[in-house]
């Protein structure tokens, strides 16, 4: 009796797990082929406590894919976006780097928050020459490894850091206190802002890392000990803005800087006033702001109508990237003129592209797969109101390239 | 209600009786083989397949062979398979890889009794113990995360990794020692709380060992870590050989898939002979006994600490050793692969399945990993490819472009996990496979 | 009226009022006697010699003159541990079962909070309001999220925990990490819906923000303020009279002592007539509406949350639970207060005493050794009766 009900329940769950995919898989192999389908794939962190930045990457893609597809539908493909949410966990990303790999008719992968992910599945998207562009790994290995396959937008961490230092040291900064949130992203840039500003002759008079999101108690008075001329944070807005707002609440008046994870208007939602008292708050980033981009002005006002909330850091980014993958599939398809075009071809167009005109910048990639020379803009925050937050001013703009090896 | 169980019952044992099974089976075989041959990309002919092997553990049929027909179908037939579709190898993978770590589990909580929240820690001391040597981690131990030099060489031969998924698996255990040794003295649910901790302190220590000794590099992780070699001749005699059924030449990396493939099979064959001989044996009895009735063990003369910490210590060395393999399959670690949600998950695969029964487990992991990769994100993928459609609901008119993108499945993976952990405890607390014990109890003589 | 004071119990109102000031001071002092011995220690060594090249000052200077702000801080985020761990240490006491959802209850406490106030923001009511209103609105605003953290505890029970009374242990617990894992996501989806996005930040208003400086003290070239956010003594304020009204509820009123029968023994209280079902849905609906309102100061003094946010303190406050001797009160007051100092002296002087080897990125990991060394060394806690063997 027992026996049977095992194997009922069995039956029942393997029913029920055929039922949820009929429809899933029905469609997506035959069809390809025939309609000519073309996918692009995204994969970032949709559940969990990442999936804030997770979702607004996907929706970036998507955003982008509404509004660029234009071109690949006149030469008569049907394009579509495959979701994929790696949940910041590497074994997910492998394993839906495989189950992308084996679609066909998926030619260009936008993707990963985290480092940690993008490193172990890029290597299924190398294996498979598979085109791969980031909008959010500033790890140096992503590149560092030389594929064909991978690119990225965004600036690495050994450059940003450096941008951060540079600027410090150019407003008369003496001292720095630096923490970092412990994320591969976070920390890559505080240990590289760290070496280049010990470069550059100033004091660092601390280096703390910390997961904490709320009680940032002991951070700041170690802070107010040390009275340094800026606190460098690096990592995002959700953390930074609490760890700002409790140091001016204990009264330390100096500078904020961060990365391009600050470039958020939740940041102000989060620490208010707190960014323009004292020193104020500046910001290093590869996305200009609406007053030089006009691009990222209408990009901001889209994403709102469509999506209903402020786009998080790197949904811009997501939206240039799956710009580039629309681009490149589209100049491989001129090529290849009735057929779909191959993987192989996709790979090559994307890292032929020249000077391919982004919201967040003009894109042109090196041997690796990093953006040629980028353009890098030190931000000051204007307003404690974050529908002000597109009126925040440049400071300083930086062409860099990135360093060679 | 009772009619149609009856009916159902005398249909399972009439298809169940003579060589009606061998032949239900090979012929599902054979159909499920060329279903995914000729279709590659359909989820539901791969689970048909896979349900077969639902089919040879049910059926009554000679053992020799259940063993010949589960090697033809997981050695023979799905490596071909997978290389039509790669995908269906690393679901394969990480079923077996989840089976591992959740029948190590099963030895704490199932049959000793004891609820360990922190068992992704074990896991994390293999995939780091093999990161570590097995990478160029230690010459970069002064080196700051992310900048290491250019043309560093390895600390060990690639080969050493036959020898750490042994020593994975000791050292794993050793620190299963280490901390069974205090904690054991603390009852219950206090251990769960003290193992989730240890958990967390693990994950932690993974996260910032990178100063005043870069041991683990931090949230970087540790890249490249080798794997075994393969030699060329290998990769020729492979392409020989299968050439004709693949229909095309094997890469180097593709092959690194099967292997690693059968790799995971062989130790995940291992590692339940294992339990199931310990289930059987003295200290497998003691354990029971412990999880029944503590005092009563005592009385019986049971060595009580003695034998909580074999318990801790077998089950941690299951997840060393997969952790090693883990390693080097996915040539990175990094600590996010190691949270407390991991542990988690194992636990839930468990509870699926069975505590304390070892089909159960294997059948839990399977369902957990399936519904994780393979139907959530199916749905997830289903339903995004309906929202760019212009396909509308019937009946109620609602355009599936206007459907929130928030309800897509994939992103309530907690909320499934944490759904299923409270039905199961609620309906059906021995899981989907109950463990054998309970049916040999004296009662079932008269049910029967 | 002279009638209604004399039935109040004026001792249990004072005592644990009396305690919570000891305790504090206690460990303050304890604490501080510890850092400043270390700090002895380390003057002539490497850590010495590396602050006072860095900060100009020695490393015992630099304790004393950071040590005041210390205790404060260690003190507010103590309270807040003390006032979620009532409500493990409320459900442990009944039903000897760790209620692995209190985070979860906590979580949605200040959700509710949080989006009260965002309504009222929102007809533009905060933050152009008096200083008097100010406050009632957040007191509102708390009682809101009691309410509907204490419904939401009492049904949890009703639904997930109920069914799994006598049980094996394990099987409730297990039950618990479920809801937990269910209510995260469940907040989620609800907040996602309406806007896009799971976080919320609690609007500012009143003068919860201003900070009250008391003196400043001179470290090498630079000044350090010494003081206290408003919100901070809210928060300590607002703790202090949940664990009065708690323990005078628990220690003095009849409910109290048919709560305090049920713990002891629950089927000789039933036969005494006590409603037992009844008294531990109340003890949910205590420990929940604790949690909410905890929830709400947690918010009001870290400013955002999202549905994730009660993992850690709810894990620290059972830590403090334990500490204090789970299932008594009194103890899971004094666990907080010593969790949340202990962890804010590591977390401000670790970086200091070893050369910046081993930073703030540690405090959670001290937490957690002092779970697993309380729980090695004093199973009982440090105010608990043995509990060890009672299955």
């Amino acid at each position: 009796m027992k026996r049977v009900i095992a194997v009922l329940s069995l039956l029942v769950v393997a029913s029920l797990m055929l039922a949820a995919c009929a429809p899933a898989s029905g469609t997506s192999g035959e069809e390809g082929a025939s309609v000519k389908t073309i996918k692009i794939a995204s994969q970032s962190p949709l559940s969990g406590g990442q999936s804030g930045v997770g979702v607004d990457i996907k929706n970036g893609a998507a955003l982008a894919l509404e509004q660029l597809g234009g071109p690949l539908a006149e030469m008569g493909y049907k394009v579509e976006l495959a979701p994929f949410d790696d949940q910041a966990n590497p074994d997910n990303g492998v394993a839906n780097a495989k189950q992308i790999v084996s679609d066909p008719a998926i030619l260009c992968v936008v993707g990963h928050y985290n480092s940690g992910v993008q490193i172990p599945s890029s290597e299924e998207y190398h294996s498979a020459g598979l085109a791969n562009v980031s909008p959010a790994n500033t790890n140096p290995r992503v590149t560092d490894r030389g594929y064909l396959e991978v690119n990225r937008i965004v600036g690495r961490d050994d450059v940003q850091g450096v941008v951060g230092a540079n600027f410090a040291q150019s407003q008369g900064i003496k001292s720095v206190f630096i923490v970092h949130d412990k994320t591969a992203y976070g920390q890559g840039v505080a240990e590289f802002f760290k070496q280049q500003a010990e470069a550059n002759g100033m004091e660092v008079l601390g280096f703390e890392g910390t997961e904490e999101k709320a009680n940032f108690d002991a951070l700041t008075g170690s802070i107010m000990a040390a009275q340094p001329d800026m606190v460098y944070f690096g990592g995002m807005f959700d953390q930074s803005g609490v760890l700002f707002k409790q140091a001016r609440e204990k009264g330390y008046m100096g500078v904020f800087m961060g990365p391009d994870g600050q470039d958020s208007s939740e940041l102000v939602n989060i620490a208010g006033p707190a960014l323009l008292d004292g020193g104020g708050m500046f910001y290093s980033t590869v996305s200009g702001p609406a007053s030089v981009y006009p691009g990222t002005a209408k990009f901001i006002s889209d994403f709102k109508t469509k999506f209903g909330a402020d786009p998080q850091p790197f949904a811009a980014q997501a939206y240039d990237s799956m710009a580039i993958c629309l681009k490149a599939i589209e100049n491989a398809a001129k090529e290849s003129g009735s057929e779909t075009p191959t993987r192989e071809a996709v790979t090559k167009a994307v890292r032929a592209l020249k000077d391919f005109p982004g919201i967040t910048g003009t894109f042109t990639f090196n041997g690796v797969g990093d953006p040629q020379t980028a353009q890098y803009f030190v931000i000051q925050v204007k307003s404690s109101d974050p529908a002000k937050w597109g009126e925040n001013a440049v400071v300083q703009t930086l062409d860099i390239a990135p360093p060679s090896k | 209600m009772s009619k149609i169980s009856q009916l159902l019952n005398n249909f399972m044992q009439k298809i169940g009786q003579g060589y009606t099974p061998y032949f239900i089976t090979l012929l599902h075989i054979v159909i499920g083989a060329s279903l995914v041959y000729a279709s590659p990309r359909s989820t539901i002919s791969f689970l048909f397949l896979l349900v077969a092997m639902a089919e040879i553990y049910y059926f009554k049929m000679r053992t020799e062979f259940k063993i010949i027909a589960v090697i033809i179908l997981m050695l023979g037939i799905m490596p071909i398979l997978g290389l039509r579709n790669i995908f269906y190898l690393e679901v394969i993978f990480q079923i077996s890889v989840f089976s591992a770590l959740a029948l190590g589990l099963n030895i704490v909580v199932g049959f000793a009794g004891l609820l360990n929240l922190g068992y992704a820690a074990f896991y994390a001391v293999g995939a780091y113990l093999w990161g570590f040597f097995g990478s160029q981690q230690f010459y970069l131990l002064h080196e700051t995360p992310g900048t290491a030099p250019v043309g560093t060489p390895f600390f060990l031969p690639q080969d050493y990794f036959y020898l750490f998924l042994i020593l994975g698996a000791i050292v794993a255990a050793l620190i299963g020692l280490l901390l069974g040794l205090p904690v054991l003295r603390v009852r219950g649910d206090y251990l769960a709380i003290v193992t989730l901790g240890f958990g967390e302190v693990i994950r932690v220590l993974a996260n910032n060992l990178d100063k005043p000794l870069n041991l683990t590099n931090g949230p970087q992780g540790i890249t490249p870590i080798q794997r075994p070699s393969l030699s060329p001749e290998v990769l020729d005699g492979f392409n020989s050989l299968f050439n004709g059924l693949i229909g095309r030449k094997v890469s180097e990396g593709e092959l690194y898939n099967v292997f690693f493939y059968i790799l995971s099979l062989l130790i995940i064959a291992v590692i339940i002979l294992i339990a199931r001989n310990l289930e059987d044996s003295k200290i497998g009895r003691a354990w029971t006994a412990i999880r029944e009735d503590e005092t009563a063990a005592i009385a019986m003369g049971i060595p009580l600490v003695k034998m909580k910490l074999a318990a801790f210590a077998v089950g941690a060395s299951f997840a060393g050793t997969m952790g090693v393999l883990v390693a080097a399959s996915r040539t990175f670690v990094s600590p996010e692969s190691f949270s407390f949600m991991q542990s988690i998950g194992v636990l839930t695969m468990v509870i699926l399945g069975g505590v304390g029964s070892i089909p159960g487990v294997i059948l839990g992991a399977a369902v957990v990993t399936i519904l994780n990769l393979q139907i959530l994100q199916g749905f997830s993928l289903y339903l995004s490819e309906l929202r760019q459609s212009d396909a509308v609901i019937p009946l109620i008119n609602f355009a599936w472009r206007d459907l929130s993108t928030q309800l897509d499945p994939a992103k309530y993976q907690r909320l499934l996990f944490g759904l299923i952990l409270i039905l199961m405890m609620i309906f059906r607390p021995a899981g989907l496979i109950p463990a054998e014990r309970r049916k040999r109890q004296p009662a079932e003589t008269k049910s029967e | 009226m002279k009638r209604f004071l004399e039935t109040i119990n004026v001792r249990e109102l004072l005592q644990p009022l009396a305690q919570m000031i000891l305790f504090s001071l206690g460990s303050g002092a304890v604490l501080s006697v510890i850092v400043i011995l270390l700090a002895l220690l380390l003057d002539q060594t490497a850590a010495g010699q590396f602050l006072l090249e860095r900060n100009k000052v020695t490393i015992l200077t630099y304790t004393l003159v950071n040590l005041p702000q210390v205790v404060l801080d260690g003190l507010t985020i103590g309270f807040v541990y003390a006032a979620i761990a009532l409500g493990y240490t409320m459900v442990y006491g009944v039903l000897e079962f760790i209620n692995f959802a209190h985070s979860e209850i906590f979580a949605v406490g200040a959700f509710v909070g949080v989006e009260f106030l965002i309504l009222l923001k929102s007809f533009e009511i905060i933050p152009a309001t008096s200083l008097f209103m100010s406050y009632l609105w957040l007191i509102a605003a708390i009682l809101a999220a009691m309410f509907v953290a204490g419904l939401l505890a009492v049904s949890v029970e009703r639904i997930a925990y109920r069914p799994l009374r006598g049980a094996p242990r394990l099987v409730p617990l297990i039950s618990a990490i479920g809801v937990s894992f269910f209510l995260q996501d469940a907040i989620r989806l609800i907040e996602s819906l309406t806007t896009g996005q799971f976080h919320r930040i609690i609007p500012s208003f009143g003068n919860f923000d201003e900070r009250l400086v008391f003196s400043k003290i001179a470290l090498g070239a630079s000044t350090i303020e010494l003081g206290i956010q408003v919100k901070s003594i809210i928060v300590i304020v607002a703790a202090m009279l949940m664990l009065i009204g708690l323990n005078y509820l628990v220690n003095a009123t009849k409910v109290g002592r048919a709560i305090r029968a049920v713990a002891q023994d629950r089927s000789t209280a039933s036969l005494m007539g006590i409603d037992v079902n009844r008294i531990i849905s109340l003890t949910f609906l205590i420990g929940g509406t604790l949690g909410g309102a905890a929830g709400v100061l947690y918010a009001l003094k870290f400013t955002r949350i999202d549905p994730f946010v009660g993992f850690f303190p709810g894990l620290k406050a059972f830590t403090a639970a334990v500490l204090g001797g789970i299932g008594n009160l009194t103890g899971a007051l004094l666990g907080g207060i010593v969790l949340g100092m202990l962890e804010t002296f590591a977390g401000a002087y670790m970086s200091a005493f070893t050369m910046g080897a081993a930073g703030a990125e540690y405090k959670d990991i001290f937490a957690f050794s002092i779970l697993i060394l309380v729980l090695i060394f004093r199973p009982h806690g440090l105010m608990g009766e043995n509990v060890t063997q009672k299955a």
